[in-house]
């Protein structure tokens, strides 16, 4: 997941989970068609007209509210792998690196619909369609080696740490 | 770097056996996970990837959220629950009738006491910070993983210093004092930080309201919210804890990221307006008429919390358009307040009083909000579509308020009606 490219889907500060996945749809029979009901209150076309490499941008606190997983699931199950945002909230970030869902934090500017190359490697957003560049700051040693391994799972099946 | 240490540092640093200071990343051993019907089938999902024996003793599972189950979805989430459960023979599970709101379970059966530090698959369970733990929410992967390890990861958060003096007037509470904090900061205000409360106003705030404040820590951002451990901690955990713990108080000359002050005489009844927690204003300024009055939840659905509404509503009848829910927030409140006559209180006044869930908390059943409703909670969230349809509206309030505007059919502080 080193280069994406999409396009953006743009929101403001403080995005809750109950506005990403509703309470109601946090049910283990969802748990793999998520993406269905992505932001389906307040955004109810987005699930479906999402491409596969589409960013969200976001402000300020992007995902506070409640600890439900399902959130990052969810957009990452829409097909969104990414979101850009000023800010997260603590338990959303974590729980995005934990399912492969990219939170990168950076203040940019991008409008709706206006195309994004992100390398994740080198730090480098470009906003194509305005013609700017940004840079983001590179993510600590102990979650990009995390991330690389696919998440904490992951990492403990990998050093089988945990085996009966 | 100073040697002194915040709470959270010391904590950190007795679980991890490392001398942890804020910044610093440190695998720490967990005392307790907790997981809900909603986020503990994610998390047996992960767990199941892995080939190991859970970590029996520490896990916690309660069915709160949409229990009694209110369809055969989440009926069947329900039963998935009951199945890990008989699969591992796990000896802390709470089923419905004898347990009731996660957050206030784990109070009430005595795994939250001072100096520990418990996770929780639930944003909420910064609430045992009220009683001197550090305690903090995380994702259902994260909890699979505690259940296998019992450790976790943490970055150990810099704290902020609360510092509280004075005295409550009338039936201000702490409930009036974190929705002041959160709309003085901001929803982000202490975000990837832990609040530590201190001072002399700390006696005076009752350990039920401190839970109240902690609970809401979030509603900022916030990692942790924790109180000193004194003699009314002591004495309300008495009876109800499991096991020895260790009071921690902050060193002198612990390094604080900011300062924040209040006194607590200064504090007005405040309502906090849709759709953050941080609209807050001051309840004889928000004239709004109302359709429901909920009051519950872990946030307020204490026996304390029943007492004061129950002390508002005698003799008075809810109003006729409004309905009122009163929702205890576990068993033992539920079964308290039936022995001093509360619930008999509700139900003459026309009140629904139904038995400990979370119930509208979350929208799920039990008081769902219909297009365009206004409801007056005494829970601690107001987003958009929080209790019900998207073009409906929570205004998070006390319990005084939430009894006053419940008589008077519009929001208002209990003087108003008293
Ligand atoms: S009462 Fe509300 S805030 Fe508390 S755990 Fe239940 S849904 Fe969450």
């Amino acid at each position: 997941m080193n280069e994406i490219r999409g396009k953006v889907w743009r929101f403001h500060d403080h995005v809750d989970t109950d506005q990403i996945i509703p309470a109601e749809r946090l049910i283990s029979q969802n748990n793999n068609c998520l993406g269905d009901f992505l932001f389906e209150r307040v955004r109810p076309e987005m699930s479906k007209s999402v491409s596969k490499g589409d960013i969200i941008v976001a402000g300020k606190n992007f995902g506070c509210g409640s600890s439900r997983e399902h959130a990052p699931r969810a957009i990452k199950q829409a097909g969104i792998t990414c979101v850009v945002a000023e800010s997260f909230a603590r338990i959303f970030y974590r729980n995005s690196i934990n399912v492969g869902m990219l939170p990168i934090e950076c203040k940019m500017e991008a409008d709706e619909g206006d195309i994004l190359a992100i390398d994740v490697q080198n730090g480098r957003i470009v906003n194509e369609t305005k013609g700017m560049e940004w840079r983001f700051a590179p993510f600590p040693p102990f979650i990009k080696d995390l991330m690389e391994r696919g998440g904490l799972m992951a990492k403990i099946r990998e050093e089988k740490r945990c085996i009966k | 770097m100073s040697g002194s240490k915040t709470i959270s540092e010391k904590i950190m640093s007795a679980h991890s056996g490392v001398e942890a200071h804020a910044g610093q990343i440190v695998e720490a051993e967990i005392d307790y996970v907790m997981a809900n019907d909603v986020t503990a089938p994610l998390a047996f999902q992960e767990f199941e990837t892995l080939e190991c024996e859970p970590k029996k003793d520490k896990i916690v599972l309660i069915p709160d959220h949409f229990v009694p189950n209110k369809d055969v979805a989440s009926a069947e989430q329900a039963a998935e629950m009951r199945r890990f459960v008989q699969k591992y023979s796990l000896p802390h599970y709470f089923e419905v009738g004898r347990g009731g709101v996660c957050h206030q379970v784990m109070v009430d059966e005595g795994f939250a006491a001072p100096g520990r530090l418990i996770v929780g698959a639930d944003s909420h369970t910064c609430t045992y910070g009220g009683i001197n733990a550090f305690s903090t929410g995380i994702g259902s992967t994260e909890a699979a993983a505690v259940f296998a390890e019992g450790r976790l990861w943490f970055k150990v958060p810099e704290a902020i210093d609360v510092r509280l003096g004075g005295n409550f007037r009338g039936l201000v509470s702490g409930k009036d004092l974190i929705i002041k904090i959160i709309t003085d900061i901001g929803v982000d205000g202490a975000n990837y930080k832990a609040f530590e409360f201190s001072g002399a106003g700390v006696a005076n705030v009752p350990v039920s309201d401190r839970l109240t404040v902690s609970n809401m820590a979030i509603e900022a951002g916030g990692k942790a919210g924790i109180f000193p451990c004194d003699e009314n901690t002591v004495s309300y955990i008495q009876g109800r804890v499991r096991g020895e713990y260790t009071p921690v108080a902050p060193d002198p000359g612990a390094v604080y990221g900011r300062t924040l002050e209040y006194d607590l005489g200064d504090l007005d009844y405040m309502v906090a307006l849709p759709h953050l927690p941080s609209n807050g204003k001051p309840a004889a300024e928000v004239d709004v008429v109302i359709d429901q009055a909920f009051l519950g939840s872990c946030t307020n659905g204490r026996i304390e919390d029943l007492r004061t509404a129950a002390r508002i509503m005698k003799g008075k009848k809810v109003h006729r358009d409004v309905r009122m829910v009163v929702v205890p927030a576990s068993t033992q409140v539920y079964q308290q307040a039936m022995e001093e006559g509360l619930l008999a209180e509700f139900v003459r006044s026309g009140a629904f009083v139904s038995g400990p869930t979370c119930a509208a908390c979350l929208g799920g059943h039990m008081g769902v909000l219909a297009k365009g409703e206004r409801c007056v909670s005494s829970t601690n969230r107001n987003f958009i579509g929080r209790m019900g349809h998207k073009d409906s509206e929570v205004y998070l309030a006390g319990p005084a308020v939430v009894a006053a505007s419940a008589v008077a059919g519009r929001i208002v502080a209990p003087e108003a009606i008293l």
